[in-house]
This record gives C-alpha cells, sequence and structure tokens, in this order.
C-alpha cells in the first residue's frame, strides 16, 4: 500500500535525504521518498503491518529530524 | 515569512546590535584590559547564546539519537573551538553570520517552493451541488459519479464531466499552456483543472475526484522529483562520503600537525574548525533539486508534463526522434480535403458522393458523409430514398441511381473501364471520382492531414541539435512518403505492424553511441510498448488519455509536438544550471578548504563557503523555473 504525507518543518535537505535512508532500511518497506520540495513523504509499505510500519517511520524520521513533524 | 523565521530574525537583529557594541568596544580600546579574560569570555557568551542556542540544543539532542554529522553538531564544535582558542568574538561571528545564512536559505528555498507549487495550482476546492435550489459548497473527494454540479463563471472545474446544461469558454491554460479558451456546450466533455469562463455550466460528473485528469496531474508532478536524475544520485552519493572525510581531515589537522612539528595547538585547531564549517554538502543537496524541480516547473507551465529529473536529464542528451505518424505528425482523421467538380458547386458534387455513398460503411464513405452531414442544419438525416439501385463494382467502386439519373462513384479504374473522359487529380492522398448522367462530375480527395505547425515543429528540433527524425508507420509506403518529405523527415519506414516499431526502435537505440538519447513520439494508444522501449517516451495526452499519461515518461497535454523542442531547450538550460552550482559550490569549498588548511582563510570566508554559497546556487537554480519557451 502506497500512503502519502505531509510534512511540517522539514528544513533541511540533507536530513529529507537521511529520512528517506533510514525509512527506506525499515523492515516491510518497499519504497520511500521524501521531498524536500514538496514537503511531502511516500511511504510503500506491507499491507497488514502498514500501521505498526508507520509507528516505526515516525521514530526514525524523529530521530533524523526532531523538528520534522509528520501530518497523518 | 513563517513565524519561524520571524523568530530567527528578532534573535539575528539583537545579537547583531549586541555584536556591532562588542566591536566597538574591543577596536576602540574600552574593552583592552579584558582582552582574553574570563569577563571577555562571559561578554561574548551572551550573545552567542542568544544567537546559538537552538544550535547547541540540536546537536546535543541529535548526538543522543546517534546523528553526529550534521550542521548543528559542525556549528557547535567549530565555535566551541574558536572559544577554546580565545576568538571570542569570531565564535560569535560565525554563528551570526551561520543563521543569517540558514534564514536567507530557508526563505529562498521556501519562496521557490511557493513558486513552484503556485504554477501548478490547478487542485479544486470545492465543488458546487444544486440543492432544493441552493447551491452547497462540497469537497470533490466526496462527490459521486453522476452528479450533477454547477460550474460558475471564473471557477475552476472540479471534477471532469460532461456538460448537460449552459454554454462557455473554458480556459485550459492551467493544463495545457494553449491560451485560446475552448468551447464548451452541452454533450461536450470537459476537463477538470481548467477555468470556467463567461457562462454557467451544469456539469454530470463521469469520474470520482481521484480518477480526475486533475489529481492525476498533480500526483505526476509531484512524484516527479522522486525519479532522480544521474547528476542528483551523483549528489546524493557525494554528500555520503564528503562530510565524513572532511571531518576526518578536520581532526587530522587538529591533531597530527601539532604532534609532528611542534608548537601550539591554538593555530591548528582554528584551522579544523574551518574544515568543520565547510563539510555540510547542503549548497548541493538543496540546488541540485531544486534545479530540477525548477526544470520540471517550468515544462509544466507550457503544457508539458516531464515525470521526473531522469527524464529532463535524458531529453537535453537527445539525439535522435522517431514518430509516429497518424495522430502525432497527422491529425489522424481521414477527411475530405478538396473538392474539385467539374460543371457543378461544390455542395452538389458533395452531396452527390454523399447520396451515393450512403449504404457504405468504408472509412472513405464515412469521411465523405461526414463532410456532407456537416455542411447541412444539425441531425439531418440523409433521405435514403433518393439513392436506388446501388451496385458495387469489386475493386473500383459504386454505380446507381441518385434522383433517378445514373452516378459513378470510385477510382480512376471505374472511369476508365466507362469511357468517361476525366481529369486525373494529383493531390496526394485517396481520390474518388465521380460521374453523373454519364459525364465527369469532379473528384474529391480524402487524406489524412499533416498537423498545423508540425514541419516547423520539425525545423525547431532539427535547430536544437536532434540530429535525426525518423517517422514510423504501418501506412503504404505511397501514403507516408509525401508527408515525409513534407514534413523534412530523415528516415520513413512504412507498412509496419505494431511488433515491427518495437523493433525498428530498437535498433536505432542500437545504433546510438554514447551518451545519445533516442525519444519515441506517439498518441500513446497503441505504441505503448515502443513509448517504453525508447529512452524518452513522449506521449501525445490529448486531453485526459489515461492510457498516454501512463505508458510515457513525458507527456504532451495539448498534443503540439512544437513543444518538444522548448522542452529540450529548458531541459539544457536546467543542466547547465545544475552544473554551475556544481562547479561553483565544490570549487568554492575545496579552495577554502586548501586556503584554510594553509592557514590562510579565516572563519568568515569558512561561512560563506557554507551558507554563503547554498543561498547563491539557491538563486541561481531559481532560474531553472524562469525557462522561456
Amino acid at each position: 500500500m502506497k500512503k502519502k504525507f505531509k510534512l511540517q518543518d522539514l528544513d533541511c535537505a540533507n536530513c529529507a535525504a537521511k529520512m528517506e535512508d533510514a525509512i527506506k532500511h525499515l523492515d516491510g518497506v518497499n519504497d520511500a521518498s521524501v521531498s524536500f520540495m514538496t514537503q511531502k513523504m511516500m511511504v510503500d509499505a506491507v499491507d497488514e503491518k502498514f500501521d505498526e510500519i508507520m509507528k516505526k517511520v515516525v521514530e526514525v524520521c524523529a530521530k533524523v529530524e526532531p523538528d520534522c513533524k509528520i501530518m497523518m | 515569512m513563517t513565524d519561524k523565521q520571524k523568530k530567527v530574525l528578532i534573535r539575528i537583529i539583537i545579537t547583531s546590535v549586541l555584536f556591532l557594541g562588542l566591536m566597538i568596544g574591543t577596536h576602540s580600546g574600552m574593552m583592552s584590559s579584558l582582552e582574553n579574560t574570563w569577563y571577555m569570555f562571559a561578554i561574548c557568551l551572551v550573545p552567542y547564546m542568544i544567537i546559538g542556542y537552538d544550535i547547541v540544543w540540536k546537536a546535543a539532542r541529535n548526538i543522543r539519537n546517534g546523528q553526529v554529522f550534521d550542521e548543528n553538531f559542525l556549528m557547535m564544535i567549530a565555535t566551541f573551538g574558536a572559544f577554546g582558542v580565545g576568538e571570542y568574538t569570531e565564535a560569535v561571528a560565525v554563528m551570526l553570520f551561520y543563521q543569517v545564512g540558514e534564514l536567507f536559505q530557508g526563505y529562498a528555498v521556501g519562496k521557490s517552493r511557493q513558486s513552484i507549487t503556485a504554477m501548478m495550482d490547478i487542485c479544486p476546492e470545492y465543488a458546487n451541488i444544486e440543492e432544493d435550489g441552493k447551491l452547497t459548497q462540497v469537497d470533490p473527494d466526496d462527490v459521486e459519479i453522476g452528479t450533477i454540479i454547477v460550474v460558475k463563471p471564473g471557477e475552476r472545474i472540479p471534477l471532469d464531466g460532461v456538460v448537460t446544461e449552459g454554454e462557455s469558454l473554458i480556459d485550459t491554460a492551467a493544463l495545457t499552456g494553449e491560451s485560446v479558451p475552448r468551447k464548451a456546450a452541452v454533450g461536450d466533455e470537459i476537463i477538470s483543472g481548467c477555468v470556467n469562463g463567461s457562462g454557467t455550466l451544469k456539469v454530470r460528473v463521469t469520474k470520482e475526484f481521484d480518477d480526475c485528469t486533475v489529481s492525476k496531474i498533480l500526483e505526476l508532478v509531484e512524484n516527479a522529483s522522486s525519479k532522480k536524475a544521474k547528476v542528483e544520485n551523483f549528489i546524493t552519493r557525494f554528500a555520503r562520503y564528503y562530510t565524513p572525510v572532511v571531518t576526518i581531515g578536520a581532526v587530522i589537522l587538529a591533531v597530527v600537525p601539532p604532534l609532528v612539528l611542534g608548537g601550539g595547538w591554538g593555530d591548528w585547531i582554528q584551522r579544523a574548525c574551518i574544515f568543520l564549517v565547510i563539510s555540510c554538502p547542503c549548497a548541493l543537496v538543496i540546488s541540485v533539486p531544486l534545479g530540477f524541480f525548477g526544470g520540471i516547473g517550468a515544462s509544466s507551465k507550457l503544457g508539458v508534463l516531464v515525470k521526473g529529473s531522469n527524464f529532463l536529464e535524458a531529453v537535453a542528451e537527445m539525439t535522435t526522434i522517431v514518430f509516429d505518424k497518424t495522430g502525432t505528425l497527422t491529425k489522424g482523421e481521414f477527411k475530405v480535403s478538396e473538392i474539385q467538380p467539374q460543371d457543378m458547386t461544390e455542395a452538389q458534387l458533395l452531396e452527390l458522393a454523399a447520396y451515393g455513398e450512403g449504404y457504405s460503411n468504408h472509412p472513405i464513405a464515412v469521411s465523405i458523409k461526414d463532410a456532407y452531414t456537416k455542411s447541412l442544419p444539425q441531425e439531418t438525416v440523409l433521405d435514403m430514398n433518393r439513392v436506388t439501385d446501388v451496385k458495387e463494382i469489386a475493386g473500383h467502386g459504386l454505380s446507381g441511381l441518385f434522383d433517378g439519373k445514373e452516378f459513378l462513384l470510385g477510382n480512376e479504374k471505374l472511369m476508365r473501364e466507362q469511357q468517361i473522359s476525366f481529369q486525373v487529380c494529383t493531390t496526394p492522398g485517396t481520390v474518388v471520382y465521380a460521374a453523373y448522367e454519364g459525364e465527369f462530375a469532379g473528384s474529391i480527395v480524402i487524406s489524412d492531414t499533416i498537423k498545423d505547425g508540425a514541419k516547423e515543429a520539425i525545423q525547431s528540433m532539427k535547430q536544437v541539435g536532434v540530429k535525426h527524425c525518423v517517422m514510423l508507420t504501418g501506412d503504404r509506403r505511397a501514403a507516408a512518403e509525401p508527408v515525409a518529405a513534407e514534413l523534412g523527415i530523415d528516415e520513413l519506414h512504412a507498412d509496419l505492424l505494431p511488433a515491427d516499431k518495437v523493433s525498428q526502435v530498437e535498433r536505432l537505440l542500437g545504433l546510438e553511441t554514447g551518451t545519445e538519447k533516442l525519444a519515441f513520439v506517439g498518441d500513446g494508444i497503441n505504441d505503448a510498448p515502443v513509448l517504453t522501449r525508447a529512452d524518452i517516451g513522449i506521449a501525445m495526452g490529448s486531453m485526459g488519455s489515461d492510457a498516454a499519461i501512463e505508458a510515457a515518461d513525458v507527456v504532451i497535454m495539448d498534443d503540439d509536438i512544437s513543444k518538444i523542442a522548448s522542452v529540450v531547450k529548458i531541459s539544457r538550460k536546467t543542466l547547465k544550471i545544475v552544473k554551475q552550482n556544481i562547479v561553483f559550490a565544490l570549487g568554492v569549498k575545496a579552495l577554502v578548504l586548501v586556503l584554510g588548511a594553509l592557514g590562510m582563510a579565516n572563519m568568515w570566508e569558512a561561512v560563506f563557503a557554507d551558507v554563503g554559497v547554498s543561498v547563491i546556487t539557491i538563486l541561481n537554480s531559481m532560474r531553472a523555473l524562469n525557462s522561456e519557451k
């Protein structure tokens, strides 16, 4: 399942790249992209565990860039 | 400016004032007694904390989270280093300058993002539904298929649908770049994202919001930045190694020379701090994608959707372009293109031919009938009682009685066989000769017409550096050759089956050398395999043809192939800007690194090499957005 989220206060392009990398390495995530330009995040992950995976996504993002909020 | 940016601005102003006081104090000698004392340190710490507390706080927090090499950390170490070696005012200055740069950078990025999204601001916010004579605004997402919506003058059409009431002119510029408005009347399909002109329209919705043209396009443009160009991937990889390498360099610089050469640590630590300030690759990481984003934005403004930065990059290297004939170079409609009557009016000849072909469903017959009925008032039906005794003469044409008198319709052979003296028509296309009452009545030419401006489009493509134009068609060679000749096509392959088109494109792909790229331009209807096989598949969007939008890499929304040359120009400009930025950013950074290592650069120059360069490259990237045709 693919889902898009808006991001708030994503201030640094390098962090966006780091977030993207971190999300891609999560278990069950097929693909992910964090766009600094559109301030949006796309996560493509397995259907069954999507909510669980999203929790982890929020966790890793908070680690990389604590100021950036994912609008769920 | 956002609230956050405003707060930073206030801090910058306060710190600047304090810093200025500090500078006056030290230079006028008023504070000379304090120099290199703990008092001085304490005095400088105040403006430092005002301007840099968040940086220090973020750095500490990120270290706890295992994120070591980020900007905040590097700035903290660099300024702490400056404090350590007694350069208190420099520490404050560096932090201040860094914040100013960051603020400006954030502002510039925000502005460019805004202007790009504003350009693609085609998303409708609401739909009007009429309930009990009252209009209510609802979310387009909630409107079901079959609902009648009302579009008032000046409003954006929220959903795809068919007009059921009203008449108006529709501005499709946001989608197609076409400035001439389209007419919409009852029965016409209209497309979401366009702006309604002068009249109120009632529209029956035919698609859910998610399937509507506007949603599809928005999704496409938003996803475009996720398909990265080679240059972008290079930068991402580069950034991954750059920071650690420079940081390690800084550590070596701080530790090794003092141990080997002996002497003071202070000078070398300061040089190491310069390294740390320069070690963020932000200028590249921001400006490169921003440049591509701008290029894609500029193309969308023209009505050309480029589905990824990688395709924009490929377009810049395009040297061969392969066209499908029907629907791409020609209009794809067989139409009566010429009527040459003999001893009667054009209308009479057309009437005769239309009635004569009245019973036939052959494409030629259909186009003649279309031409005739179009010249009549709406919904007139042919009175087929006027035609009797129609006989088909296989391979030649027809004979029969029209209003009781004999007629003949067919090719040259028919005329010869019936011994009618006729005038040979030399216009390319399919020619139908007509005779009435045993006399030659004239000829009608049916042909697929070349699109307006197709010739100029091919010329302009050659001007921008496309070396080889190839035309592929399933049509007969005889029909294709005049078209190719008129358009200035270099290579023609006719009589092709769909599979042959793929093998032709594969053969041409094999001829490419180096970074040369091949594009295939088709209408996307039955050439999806070729579109995907080519380096760049360019499809005619035909206003909402899903198949085309899906299969292609580049979609021309209004089917105007002259825009290909414009996109080539945009892509070249974009790449040029991106390369300028890379060279400039890396050049300045390398220079300051070398000067810093040799002790010839100071902190100020280092900060310029970091945020100053970022701001300059961002401003340069913005030029990609403003590409003109």
